[in-house]
């Protein structure tokens, strides 16, 4: 093995690695306050009101950067997951179940602001949209991940049969994607859609943007803080 | 490799044969299932008629999960499956002969039995072929992933639940394909994209499946 090869997984030890999560924690948490008060300055008071939907709109600063972050969270976890089966790393394994319970929340969040948006611009809670049906199945896939992770006492093992699972599920999601999309369609007419995409007033676009960096320090300042706890619990500090 | 294949196959189906109640424990519950509906919903004849190839397939998914617990279970309490794991035969191999297995004693029931019960729904007698399709492609699916749930869960307290949570959500195409199909021909539009789709989920889950199942296996017998 060479030089450069050791170099590169310096920090794949567990040992290595807490301080540095530690010092990438420290970093991360106070950005995600900053940037979490910035964005919500932007989009509750900067922003304009919206032309067709009010004031209710405003809940996609947080709604819309939730969604984001519950769907690549759970490929970052996934790709955690492959790295620790493929080159048996512990903290691979350990990162992956560090940001389940985050990506289970931001998907959670993200079905809970929809539901609260849609009551006053759909009139209903809950519709079976594709892209809400999906985003619960995803809940569902995180829950399982964790279910399985918890009944498992032994850690390797438990570290490796939910490794594979994150990924079984993830090469899913596009399927299960597509094809809730596909039985939407056949189920009822289109859905409301967020087509405004493109005429979107550039502040809302930034508040987004602010709001989803913020969420993504919040991401990572969580999963280093449990990472160190998983790393303390299997006495590994 | 085939010998090994068929050997397999004919062993656990000879088990299931010798174990008669357990096999009828899955298809009662279909039948169960399927007959609590109308009781729930009323017997509106248009009503039935319109949830039957959704009734038909929730119940067919869960009859399936049921019975998933038993591909590995009684292998690995007698220690039979590390035997397996350590033959000759690749374990991918195995894996798939004992989904097979599997899919013939508690999925094949199931499609000779829908026809029954879409009857019982008033469904259309020329739906029955496509229903008895769907389910005829998509049931070995259901047993090629459920597998890799019933792998990774294997010997785990609290198991069956567990099972049915990591597996329902990643059977959710099947059954909509499943149903999907059934509910396009009742339409007139014809099932064959529904149908099509539903085979090259089968054909991607038997080519991918067998080695995700021999990966959870090896997981949880080490």
């Amino acid at each position: 093995m060479s030089a450069r090869s050791i170099h590169w997984f310096w920090y794949a030890s567990p040992q290595t690695f807490y301080p540095l999560a530690g010092a990438i924690g420290r970093l991360a948490a106070p950005a995600a306050a900053v940037l979490a008060l910035v964005g919500l300055y932007i989009g509750l008071f900067v922003a304009p009101t919206d032309a067709q939907q009010g004031e209710a709109y405003r809940i996609i600063f947080i709604h819309v950067p939730a969604a984001w972050m519950s769907m690549f969270l759970y490929v970052v976890m996934a790709f955690w997951a492959a790295i620790g089966l493929a080159f048996n790393t512990r903290l691979s394994a350990m990162m992956a179940r560090a940001l389940a319970p985050t990506g289970a929340l931001f998907t959670f969040i993200a079905l809970w602001t929809g539901s609260l948006w849609g009551k006053p611009t759909w009139g209903t809670y809950w519709v079976w949209d594709a892209r809400l049906t999906s985003e619960l199945i995803l809940l569902f896939l995180y829950l399982g991940f964790m279910a399985l992770q918890a009944s498992i006492d032994d850690t390797r093992r438990a570290d490796r049969a939910g490794a594979l699972l994150a990924i079984v599920g993830v090469v899913n999601v596009p399927i299960i994607y597509y094809s809730v999309q596909w039985w939407n369609t056949l189920h009822q007419g289109a859905s409301v859609s967020l087509k405004s995409g493109s005429s979107m007033a550039p502040i809302m676009l930034w508040g987004m943007l602010v709001m989803a960096l913020a969420f993504w320090m919040y991401s990572i300042a969580v999963a280093m803080a449990r990472v160190r706890c998983i790393i303390r619990e299997r006495g590994e500090a | 490799m085939l010998d090994a294949v068929r050997c397999l196959v004919a062993r656990d189906l000879l088990l299931a044969l010798r174990r008669k109640s357990d096999v009828g424990t899955a298809l009662l519950f279909f039948v169960i299932v399927a007959s609590l509906f109308p009781l729930g919903i009323g017997a509106e004849p248009n009503l039935l008629r319109a949830v039957a190839p959704g009734v038909i397939w929730v119940a067919a998914l869960l009859s399936s999960m049921l019975s998933l617990r038993r591909m590995f279970e009684a292998d690995h309490a007698d220690g039979t499956l590390e035997q397996m794991a350590l033959g000759a035969a690749p374990l991918g191999v195995v894996v798939a002969a004992k989904a097979l297995a599997h899919w013939l004693v508690a999925g094949l029931p199931l499609v000779v039995i829908a026809p029954v019960l879409a009857l019982q729904y008033d469904v259309s007698p020329s739906l029955y072929g496509v229903l008895a399709l769907s389910l005829l492609l998509g049931t070995p699916v259901l047993s090629l992933v459920g597998g890799i749930g019933a792998a990774l869960t294997l010997g785990l307290r609290g198991g069956g639940v567990l099972l049915s949570l990591l597996v329902l959500p990643l059977c959710v195409p099947v059954l909509i394909m499943g149903a999907g199909s059934v509910e396009m021909a009742a339409a007139g539009l014809g099932a064959s994209g529904q149908l099509l789709l539903l085979a090259a989920m089968l054909v991607g889950a038997a080519a991918a499946a067998p080695w995700a199942i021999a990966a959870a296996l090896r997981i949880s017998l080490e």
